[in-house]
């Protein structure tokens, strides 16, 4: 029997999901689907055959990402989804490898691999989700919690300063950076494209509400993290990423922040050390 | 550009005559980060990879190497990576990760005495039971040891061969004396070299499950950008690659993976024999310890005691079967390893009733022979 539930016009993106996998594990109130959203869009306004795309992801709740992308994906191991984008990257350039993951994997387990990856100009599309917590386990304090903020294992406040990720990921050598909140769903998904459209390590750091396990302990409810998102916010494309740390009550930047054109870490091995099929290729496409 | 195989007599270490097996084996990618006594792997790769069209990355930790090798895998090439004991500590959560999503893959480790630092020049066989059980949970690992910059080429390509077949890493756990020992390697031509590729899938791309295993419990596996849509996750899974929490799951996914290698043992598993037909007295030992182990057993002879040698060249899965047999006829086991007692308890587990004995370094050196007919003379 039909489920009468289900509409007749099936979800503009419903043929990049694995729609026998749904529902998916994100609470109410988090922001990982509408990123998940925007980049699952921004897929598709490439045009590119999806078969041409990879995704991976590490552990945490945005780390579930790749396993509802109807793509091939990779659910890796904690910290480690960019080591193994590279080694896919620099196996098969021709393929364009997202990196879908949190602030925690990414940056804290995962800091020295984003660092090199910037270094090298792996060519990777790294969308990081940032939730200010460690949210599938219950909401500890991050690299990225703001100073004072409380979690399960800073019941006093954090006594540590957050990363300003946009900084590091420019100062690491990443080409292109910019910062959006969920909310801003169109700006991000814009933003997504042009990564996988160019060549080079590319950053995006996302900020998306936990209400459960950040929001619950901070006094900030579901809607007002989104309120904060589109009212403290200032849209300024081209700012100094030194001047990106997160702090609402001054308003926080958004925009591209950096798009530089430098040559790819798979482009530059071939050239120096395979020549000949570069020779090849451009013969080939004239 | 040299090709692929360089057919000849050469005069290398064993940690080039294992760049050059792997290279002839057909591998594609080697993800490094340089550590004594394994780095002339790395720096041997980095200089044939480009000739074959192949890719060689420094990475910025032994994690990461690892770790690339599992994605480069993915797109359809052969991987490898080499390390020694440090590094080889670093490897392990994603060693776990390569077994469970069953991506091929060749881990090479030139063992350093250890714990910690070490001696980093110096060799060891100290790190067998980390080969083992060094990832948590449960598994089956495929370990080979070669005793000699021949076996260095000659074994890599076998666990290529292995890797691929079985769909599972396989380490060839080599050590800083065999490593860095210069002999003569017979490279032969490129038709007489086997190799060995993974199976693929075929058929209906919609539905397709990844990890529906054909009949020798090893699965087809696609490689990205084949439309087969794959899904690959460390967490339990099912025949779809799906994540699904449940004791049932992990019963079955289990069992699948412990089988596909203790259902094979006898195409694994790797022995040499050496005046074992008549022999009382049994010395077990593999890799470099082997070595001396030969000559221990020629003047054990000499002297008119019956001594033979078993020699591991597969190390995991365990010979269990072949010491239990020769529990049935022979008076007692020595096992002869670079280390304080790690193959020795294997061979003491399957000895039974019969007296087994360990002759044991603490590692930086190689075992003198003598020291193995004392051993002999007190235990028996």
């Amino acid at each position: 029997m039909k489920n009468k539930s289900k509409p007749d016009v099936p979800h503009p993106l419903e043929d990049l999901v694995r729609m026998d996998r749904i529902p998916h594990i994100w609470c109410s109130g988090c922001g990982t689907g509408s990123v998940f959203a925007s980049c699952l869009t921004a897929i598709k306004q490439t045009g590119i055959d999806y078969r041409r795309f990879t995704m991976v992801s590490g552990i945490g709740c945005s780390g579930r990402g790749a396993g509802y992308i109807n793509i091939d994906s990779f659910h890796t191991t904690h910290g480690r989804a960019i080591p193994f984008a590279s080694g896919i990257k620099m196996a098969n350039p021709d393929l364009n490898v997202i990196v879908f993951s949190g602030d925690g994997d990414l940056c804290a387990i995962g800091g020295n691999h984003f660092i090199h990856a910037a270094r090298r100009n792996m060519d990777l599309t790294v969308v990081c989700i940032n939730n200010f917590t460690y949210g599938m386990t219950g909401g500890q304090v991050a690299a990225t919690t703001p100073f004072g903020a409380k979690s399960a294992t800073t019941s006093a406040g954090n006594p540590e300063s957050p990363f300003n990720l946009p900084l590091l990921a420019y100062a690491a050598g990443a080409t292109y950076v910019a910062r959006w909140t969920m909310l801003h769903s169109r700006d991000l998904a814009d933003a997504i494209k042009e990564s996988i459209l160019r060549k080079g390590f590319s950053f995006i750091e996302v900020l998306s509400p936990c209400p459960i396990n950040y929001g619950r302990r901070n006094k900030e409810k579901a809607l007002d993290a989104l309120r904060k998102y589109q009212k403290n916010t200032i849209v300024k494309n081209g700012a100094n990423p030194a001047e990106a740390d997160i702090d609402f009550d001054k308003g926080v930047i958004l925009g591209k922040f950096i798009d530089i054109d430098k040559a790819t870490c798979d482009e530059s091995y071939r050239k120096m050390y395979r020549p000949q099929e570069t020779a090849d290729k451009q013969l080939k496409t004239g | 550009m040299k090709p692929q195989v360089l057919t000849g007599d050469h005069f290398i270490n064993g940690d080039e005559a294992c760049a050059e097996g792997a290279i002839a084996a057909g591998c594609k990618f080697f993800g490094g980060y340089p550590i004594t006594p394994a780095t002339e792997v790395a720096e041997q790769m980095s200089i044939r990879l480009p000739h074959v069209g192949g890719t060689y990355i420094q990475m910025e930790d032994e994690i990461a190497a690892m770790t690339s090798i599992l994605g480069a895998a993915w797109t359809g090439v052969k991987t490898m990576t080499a390390t020694s004991g440090p590094g080889f500590s670093l490897m392990m959560e994603t060693m776990g990760l390569a077994i469970v999503t069953e991506t091929p893959c060749v881990v090479v480790n030139v063992q350093r005495a250890g714990p910690s630092t070490g001696l980093p020049t110096q060799g060891s066989q100290g790190d067998m039971m980390q080969a083992k059980w060094g990832s948590h949970g449960d598994y089956e690992i495929i370990a080979i040891a070669p005793s000699s910059p021949q076996e260095m080429f000659d074994l890599t390509i076998i666990a290529f061969n292995l890797s691929e077949k079985y769909r599972t890493p396989v380490l060839i756990m080599s050590d800083e004396i065999v490593g860095h020992m210069s002999e003569k390697v017979v490279i032969p031509d490129a038709k007489a070299i086997k190799t060995v590729s993974r199976p693929k899938p075929s058929g209906k791309k919609a539905g397709f499950k990844p990890y529906r295993p054909g009949p020798n419990g090893v699965c087809p596996m696609p490689s990205i950008g084949e439309g087969y849509n794959v899904h690959v996750t460390g967490l339990t899974h099912d025949e779809r690659g799906y994540p699904v929490m449940s004791v049932d799951t992990q019963k079955e996914m289990m069992h699948r993976l412990l089988n596909k290698i203790r259902n094979n043992l006898d195409d694994i598993i790797m022995t040499e024999d050496y005046y074992l037909d008549d022999a009382e007295y049994v010395i077990v030992s593999y890799g470099v310890s082997a070595r001396t182990s030969y000559t221990a057993v020629d003047m054990a002879r000499s002297m008119r005691i019956k001594a033979g040698l078993l020699r591991l060249i597969t190390v995991w899965p365990f010979p269990e079967n072949i010491i239990r047999n020769l529990a049935k006829r022979v008076k007692g086991f020595v096992t002869v390893e670079i280390n304080m007692g790690q193959i020795s308890r294997e061979v003491e587990r399957c000895a039974g009733s019969v007296p087994a004995f360990g002759v044991g370094h603490p590692g930086g050196a190689i075992i003198p022979p003598e020291d193995v007919i004392n051993m002999l003379k007190e235990a028996f």
